[in-house]
């Protein structure tokens, strides 16, 4: 996809920079970019280290299984499916619990994992099933306590108070997910 | 109001104490656990450094060559209607397509206009509340060899715009 965007990019800016007149501006932007790269990098080392520790001690703890009790209600609703499937409810448990920790790393291989599950009590190989669509549908839809990479961005650009935007991120969140089952429930 | 802040500066604080306690319980060896982590976040820093400095390029290059303020002329009546600021455009393009490059583009924003402006908490907003659509559906159906994909991809779309609108309007009645 950066295939096409990238080079887009360049000729349709340099294009119009010389049709313009800002060809000076250009010229300097470029080498002052990648400087703010730079810099930029520098700072965020820093917290993305200490996140993706504190993340893999909760990839290795229990925490995953103990929350996924919590959501058994909510998985029923979701997948009436699959109302008598013990283990691909675990599953599914499992890949949103990890998701909502903000734990990418996890959430992916126990969501593959959870596909290919379904995937076995699948009639139609070829089509999605309705528990499939909804299951990539809540994969898609970033349902995230701590919006880690966010924050870390925001500290390595000198915010001052770099988590306000915690609350605001959660009433979008949950409003894009509730718009997401809805536009996939009414099209089935 | 207060309680929100006060919601929104203890979260994180909160999630590294119960994760660390739950791995004190469980007696792993917590700090060699997380050392490990951390070492991993070094390579995911620098594995999206090459995508930085070319999309940062790209960008400044578009910012620089005037391009912008003439999309703004063109499309601000019709976003005005609705309170988005026009600078949001390509990241809200960008956000469902790929991880890397809506990164750069906020972050472009962020420095900016600053990171505490209101289009810097709406930019990190959206970041945080939406995903990249297309890589996720492209992963979970690949790797079940699926052809029909019905309405998936318009259906998560769509959410995405609710989710980008939303983050606008919080952030508008918010700060």
């Amino acid at each position: 996809m950066l295939n096409i965007v990238w080079p887009f990019f360049i000729v349709i800016s340099f294009c119009f920079a010389i049709f313009s007149g800002n060809i000076e501006k250009l010229n300097s932007s470029i080498f002052e970019s990648t400087q703010n790269v730079i810099n930029l990098t520098i700072n965020l080392l820093g917290t993305m280290c200490l996140w993706n520790g504190i993340i893999k001690i909760a990839e290795n703890t229990k925490i995953i299984d103990t929350l996924s009790k919590v959501l058994k209600p909510i998985i029923r609703f979701l997948f009436p499916e699959l109302k008598n499937n013990k283990r691909i409810q675990k599953e599914i448990s499992m890949n949103m619990i990890a998701n909502i920790l903000g734990l990418g790393n996890a959430a992916t291989p126990l969501g593959i994992k959870t596909m290919e599950s379904m995937d076995k009590e699948n009639v139609n190989k070829e089509r999605l099933s309705d528990s499939m669509m909804m299951f990539i549908v809540i994969n898609t839809a970033s349902i995230q306590i701590i919006p880690t990479t966010v924050i870390a961005i925001r500290n390595s650009l000198g915010s001052e108070n770099s988590t306000l935007i915690v609350f605001p991120v959660w009433i979008a969140t949950i409003l894009a997910a509730i718009a997401r089952n809805n536009c996939n429930k009414n099209s089935y | 109001m207060k309680f929100i802040f006060f919601i929104s500066n203890i979260a994180m604080p909160m999630i590294i104490l119960i994760i660390v306690i739950y791995g004190m319980k469980e007696r792993k060896n917590v700090f060699d656990i997380f050392l490990d982590g951390a070492k991993e976040g070094i390579k995911i820093t620098f594995n999206i450094f090459p995508t930085l400095i070319g999309l940062f390029v790209a960008i400044g290059a578009l910012k620089s060559s005037g391009i912008f303020d003439l999309i703004n002329y063109i499309v601000s009546p019709i976003l005005n209607i609705i309170h988005f600021p026009s600078e949001l455009m390509p990241l809200a393009i960008l956000r469902p397509i790929s991880g890397s490059s809506s990164i750069a583009i906020a972050t472009e924003l962020m420095r900016n206009y600053g990171v505490d402006s209101n289009l810097g908490k709406i930019a990190s907003t959206i970041m945080g509340s939406t995903e990249t659509t297309l890589y996720t559906i492209a992963i979970y159906t690949s790797c079940i060899k699926i052809k029909k994909t019905r309405h998936i991809l318009l259906a998560a779309l769509c959410a995405d715009l609710v989710g980008i609108i939303t983050s606008v309007v919080v952030c508008n009645i918010m700060f």
